[in-house]
């Protein structure tokens, strides 16, 4: 009796479930499902491998790494298969590989490389909100503060001219150089202001009311060609400074006692930027080819980087915007002292640090670039070529993963910020580029060039965003705020603009 | 000789005060520029400046630190800003380098070109003077054609000077726009000294204050081109 009521139960199948179960399978089949292993941008392994719908969509992809990490704050991450980005969905993607790639099949396992986004989008800038008169001579520089609330420029009428953002009108003037201002940087406190100039002298300005504070910096026997701050995660009083001069030294400067407290001569010919870094190096590159790596406790030259073939003209590091905005990022927090304005700076240090060690990138006449990474020797890790112009400045993204450079032969190259390798170049500018600035988010990439236009550059379609011309003259100097709202540009018509979105 | 430095000063202040008239002026005098001297001696080393003190006047041209050092052609605003434009249409004519030409008879242009079996005909012209041709141009069939252009009188480049940078270049020519000894010249193409012709200038890199980039201009002819083999111009900006 029990055998057959199972047997029974056995036999009544509800008809609409056995359709399904057929339905089931049919799609299965149509579905093709690859096997993916997450990795990092480093290559480490994140998780074991994962069968995943090859349909699946990046933001599914996204959803499923937040549950592998468990991190408290989401995320939006950048997928890549075989270094091409994954767009819509994996099936496009491997398609895309496949053609290129042999050795990617989707029967094998498929490493698919995740890189974190910033998580707010800066919008991009179209339209010159102000043209700020005032300077009677061409503007050489231009500096927003770290928090992005103050903007000053230096200019060939030997005055240094503090900006207010809010109502973008001028609020001081500081009289003070006896020839032009060639560089203005703020310290990353935002309290003071360090101008460097023809006239051999630094001065160093109070932010707020734009006095002077102490004495002028007097030692160097020529121009001043750069200024760099001690970073905050060094030092929470932001009292040191180094500048570059073209008399061939780097002088070390202590801004509470207005003294010079060390002088590095070793350079050969003059000393074009100099730039400190977030380990307590110093480097300095120069005429003479060459970029030497100083440590300020010691004083001593640590390392000298050979290379170049003719004069090195920029320098970037991989951490240059998280030491320059120091404390100061997209969450805008209120900081209670100095101290926990430093503890927070390295906190954001650490993530963007790469554990190998810093990277350098210099640019030359000699139309390369070399990356160099210090800490593990004197030989160059990456030679950048493909400009067919004198390369003029060369910056890496806030996040680290891209570096652009800006050349004489009117192009700005995208090369990856890790490798070297060479992205994508961008075209349109009809003169030598000067100088560019990145958006926070490292999204976009803004260009001042020499035929008095601005360009706004898209990183993730690769493409030009927006052109942006207005400036009767040379554009010489571009900054864009830390805060992403503003970008200002200074040129030789005596203008200082600010655009907006 | 450190005592005698010492007493000397007593000595030329006796001097000072002895003497009379004219040597007595033209030591004072010379006493005077001595202690403007020393004074801007103290000055100086009261400003102790580890720099040269030289008054160096600030110069124009101020260009940025990475421009420094490069010998860079003098650069001078290349385009025509605001107050420029303003000016010329204040102005109301459009000046031009040259601005009367000599006017040119029909023989000294034409060559007149003798058709038919008896060599009586005489309504055929050959142009004496360089010309320009798009590059779309297709004669008319011989029997209709009354002005012949010859091949080896056409010209595609002029050399065209820019009158700030003082640099020439090698354009080529986009058309004739007007010559000024007739209008029948202008549609011919006809190139002769004074003419106002068309060149692309994209080789220079304009961008108007809008953002476009410029690449035609107007270029006035200032040589004969039939005597010389080539056009030379000049860009009028």
């Amino acid at each position: 009796m029990e055998g057959l009521r199972k047997r029974q139960k056995q036999a009544h199948i509800n008809p609409e479930e056995q359709l399904k179960a057929a339905l089931k399978q049919e799609t299965k089949i149509e579905k093709a499902e690859v096997r993916i292993k997450f990795q990092d941008v480093e290559g480490n392994q994140l998780a074991e491998e994962i069968m995943i719908d090859s349909t699946a969509s990046k933001m599914d992809l996204n959803k499923l790494i937040d549950q592998i990490i468990g991190a408290e704050e989401k995320q939006i991450y950048q997928f890549y298969l075989d270094d091409k980005e994954v767009r819509t969905s994996i099936k496009e993607a491997l398609d895309k590989a496949m053609k290129t790639n042999k050795n990617i099949k989707s029967e094998t396992i498929i490493p698919l490389t995740y890189k974190p986004e910033a998580m707010f989008r800066i919008r991009p800038i179209t339209r010159a909100s102000s043209t700020l008169e005032g300077h009677s001579e061409a503007i050489l520089s231009v500096a927003f503060s770290p928090d992005g609330k103050s903007l000053a420029s230096g200019s060939g009428d030997t005055t240094v001219r503090i900006w207010d953002l809010l109502t973008e009108t001028p609020l001081e003037t500081c009289v003070g150089h006896k020839h032009w201002v060639l560089f203005v940087s703020y310290s990353p406190d935002c309290k003071k202001i360090a101008s460097g100039g023809m006239d051999h002298a630094i001065f160093v300005w109070n932010a707020e009311d734009g006095k002077q504070i102490g004495k002028p910096l007097k030692g160097h026997k020529n121009f001043v060609t750069s200024i760099s701050w001690q970073p905050m995660i060094s030092s929470y009083e932001s009292r040191h400074m180094a500048s570059s001069s073209k008399d061939q030294s780097v002088r070390v400067w202590d801004t509470n006692n207005s003294t010079c407290l060390k002088i590095f001569t070793s350079h050969t010919a003059s000393v074009t930027k100099v730039l400190w870094g977030g380990e307590g190096l110093i480097y300095s590159a120069s005429q003479d080819r060459t970029i030497k790596v100083w440590d300020f406790d010691s004083g001593s030259m640590t390392q000298e980087l050979k290379g170049h073939a003719h004069w090195v003209n920029t320098l970037a590091l991989s951490t240059d915007y998280v030491l320059r905005t120091g404390c100061y990022d997209h969450t805008q927090k209120e900081f209670e002292d100095s101290k926990q304005m430093q503890k927070y700076a390295i906190e954001r240090y650490e993530k963007i640090k790469d554990p190998q060690g810093e990277r350098l990138v210099s640019g030359s006449d000699d139309l390369t670039m070399y990356m160099w990474q210090p800490k593990q020797g004197n030989k160059h890790m990456a030679r950048l070529s493909g400009h067919q112009g004198l390369i003029n400045m060369v910056t890496f993204s806030p996040d680290g993963f891209y570096l652009a450079s800006a050349s004489f032969d009117k192009s700005i190259k995208l090369w990856d910020g890790r490798s070297g390798k060479f992205l994508t170049s961008f075209r349109g500018h009809v003169q030598s580029v000067y100088q560019i600035a990145w958006s926070a988010d490292s999204r976009l990439i803004v260009s001042g060039s020499k035929d008095s236009t601005l360009k706004v550059w898209d990183i993730e379609k690769r493409k030009l965003m927006f052109d942006l011309p207005g400036h009767a003259d040379e554009i010489y100097a571009v900054d864009w705020s830390p805060d992403g709202e503003k970008v200002a540009s200074g040129s030789k018509d005596r203008m200082l603009r600010i655009w907006r979105n | 000789m450190r005592k005698r430095a010492a007493r000397g000063v007593k000595d030329s202040a006796k001097k000072a005060q002895g003497l009379v008239g004219l040597k007595g002026k033209l030591y004072a005098k010379e006493r005077y520029k001595e202690k403007i001297k020393m004074k801007k001696n103290i000055k100086a080393h009261e400003e102790k400046s580890a720099t040269v003190t030289n008054d160096k006047k600030v110069e124009d041209g101020a260009i940025p630190a990475y421009l420094l050092d490069r010998n860079e052609v003098n650069r001078t605003k290349v385009l025509s800003n605001m107050i420029k434009q303003k000016r010329k249409e204040k102005a109301g004519k459009w000046k031009v380098p040259i601005e009367k030409v000599k006017p040119m008879s029909e023989d000294e242009m034409f060559k007149v070109l003798r058709t038919g079996k008896r060599r009586k005909k005489a309504w055929k012209r050959v142009v004496n003077k360089v010309t320009f041709v798009d590059e779309n141009f297709v004669r008319k069939p011989p029997k209709f054609e009354r002005f012949i252009r010859p091949t080896g009188l056409r010209f595609k480049k002029a050399h065209v000077t820019h009158p700030e940078l003082k640099t020439t270049f090698c354009l080529d020519i986009l058309g004739v726009k007007k010559n000024p000894q007739s209008a029948m010249y202008t549609s011919l193409g006809v190139i002769t000294k004074g003419t106002v012709v068309e060149v692309n200038v994209s080789e220079l890199g304009l961008v108007t204050q809008t953002g476009k980039v410029v690449w035609g201009k107007y270029a006035q002819v200032t040589n004969n081109p039939e005597n010389d083999g080539c056009i030379n111009a000049v860009l009028l900006v």
